[in-house]
């Protein structure tokens, strides 16, 4: 397939736009082509895929399987889960309270909440095919340990005082631990996940085609090593940088990574690139003030302040660790 | 017949509420439609993902939009 896009892009960069080989514009064009096919063929596949396997985890079977779980294996669960869990920020409030209403701990509760975001399919996606796998992988892995620590944190800190009162209330009214799953016959799901990726592709296409765009013009303008100055490794303000750089780009995840991309191929160094991608999912306005409705400020201050350190940590780690 | 969209005011929401008035103008059915928006009354239905809808007191859907066609059947399933 690969081999296929190369020469489709080749195709249209030196024989539909008849531009010269090894110049700045047509090294641009033709990333911007290769790119912008191999992004989406993977978007439409891996989406639908995805679409299937959360048909089978709606979240009150997730609520079930977490109610019989205490801390440290609780969190563990609980931030898998919220990879297969299709959670969309609008349901965070009945979700909360029907976590409450079930037993399940707040620090069991947050490592759900915060890996349902960060670890989701459009950005593993997005890091898979401008990174490679082996950085998708650390981002899977890497995102769970931080929803799994902020978790256990956050239980540590005894903060149930700090979520609003109706909550307990309408959480005492509740009885039992069953809720009603609507049933799904395979058609369903197949269709389901046939207009979910519809839906994603028309949400994401602009971010993507703007960020590859801007990618490519970096790819093919600027000179390597530009960025490494600023954003590199030696530049220990980097990291909380972007991290906070981060939070106010939360929608547009799809159209980061392909710019992320070019800017690491600059010189940024990769850990950066890692705090910086988990700061966009994770740490969004929005969501935030849905989660003021069933949490008092004090505690959304410690779940923010919580989860930024741990990305920190992460972007820290991996410039360490990471080669270039 | 009696037709809830509950729903805490997300964008799908208000689309699953339009897409029941526009249903029932098609297949020319009268229903009592309502919105609740209330958290309390929402969770006493025991499901988490909204939108959802409830027909008579049965819930059809959560967390999803029905396609058009699902959306028909279950509204002529209680005609019947």
């Amino acid at each position: 397939m690969i081999f296929m896009l190369q020469w489709f892009a080749d195709m249209v960069t030196y024989q539909w736009f008849s531009l010269i080989k090894g110049s700045h514009l047509a090294d641009a064009v033709n990333f911007f082509v290769y790119d912008t096919l191999k992004i989406f063929i993977m978007l439409s596949v891996i989406i639908f895929v995805v679409a299937i396997i959360r048909s089978f985890f709606p979240p009150e079977k997730t609520r079930k399987v977490l109610s019989y779980k205490r801390q440290y294996a609780g969190n563990i669960v609980a931030a898998l889960l919220g990879i297969v869990t299709p959670f969309c920020s609008c349901s965070a409030v009945p979700v909360f309270i029907g976590f409450v209403e079930a037993g399940i701990p707040l620090g069991v509760t947050f490592s759900f909440l915060i890996s349902s975001p960060m670890v989701n399919e459009v950005a593993l996606i997005l890091l898979w095919g401008m990174f490679g796998p082996s950085i998708a992988l650390i981002y899977i892995a890497t995102g769970l340990t931080v929803a799994i620590i902020s978790g256990l944190v956050i239980g540590k800190l005894n903060m149930e005082k700090y979520v609003e009162g109706y909550v307990y209330e309408i959480a005492k009214v509740g009885d039992g631990i069953e809720m009603v799953v609507a049933e799904q016959t395979w058609k369903d799901r197949l269709l389901y996940a046939r207009d979910y990726v519809m839906d994603i592709l028309k949400k994401v296409w602009p971010y993507v085609l703007v960020g590859i765009g801007l990618g490519a013009g970096i790819h093919g303008y600027v000179p390597t090593d530009f960025l490494a100055a600023y954003a590199g490794k030696d530049n220990f303000f980097a990291v909380p940088i972007a991290v906070l750089m981060g939070v106010p780009l939360y929608s547009n995840a799809a159209g980061v990574i392909p710019l992320v991309a070019a800017l690491q191929e600059k010189g940024m160094a990769m850990g950066t690139v890692l705090a910086f991608m988990m700061s966009v999912t994770a740490l969004s306005l929005p969501e935030m003030i849905i989660l003021r409705n069933v949490l008092k400020p004090r505690l959304i201050a410690v779940f923010i302040g919580i989860v930024a350190t741990s990305i920190i940590i992460v972007g820290y780690l991996f410039n360490a660790l990471l080669p270039g | 017949m009696k037709i809830e969209v509950l729903g805490t005011g997300c964008a799908k929401c208000k689309q699953l509420e339009k897409d029941v008035y526009n249903a029932l103008a098609e297949l020319n059915l009268a229903a009592d439609v309502s919105k609740v928006e209330d958290i309390k009354k929402i969770m006493s239905y025991k499901i988490m993902a909204t939108p959802a809808l409830v027909v008579d007191g049965q819930v059809k859907i959560a967390g999803r939009l029905p396609r058009k066609d699902e959306l028909h059947s279950y509204l002529k399933d209680i005609e019947k």
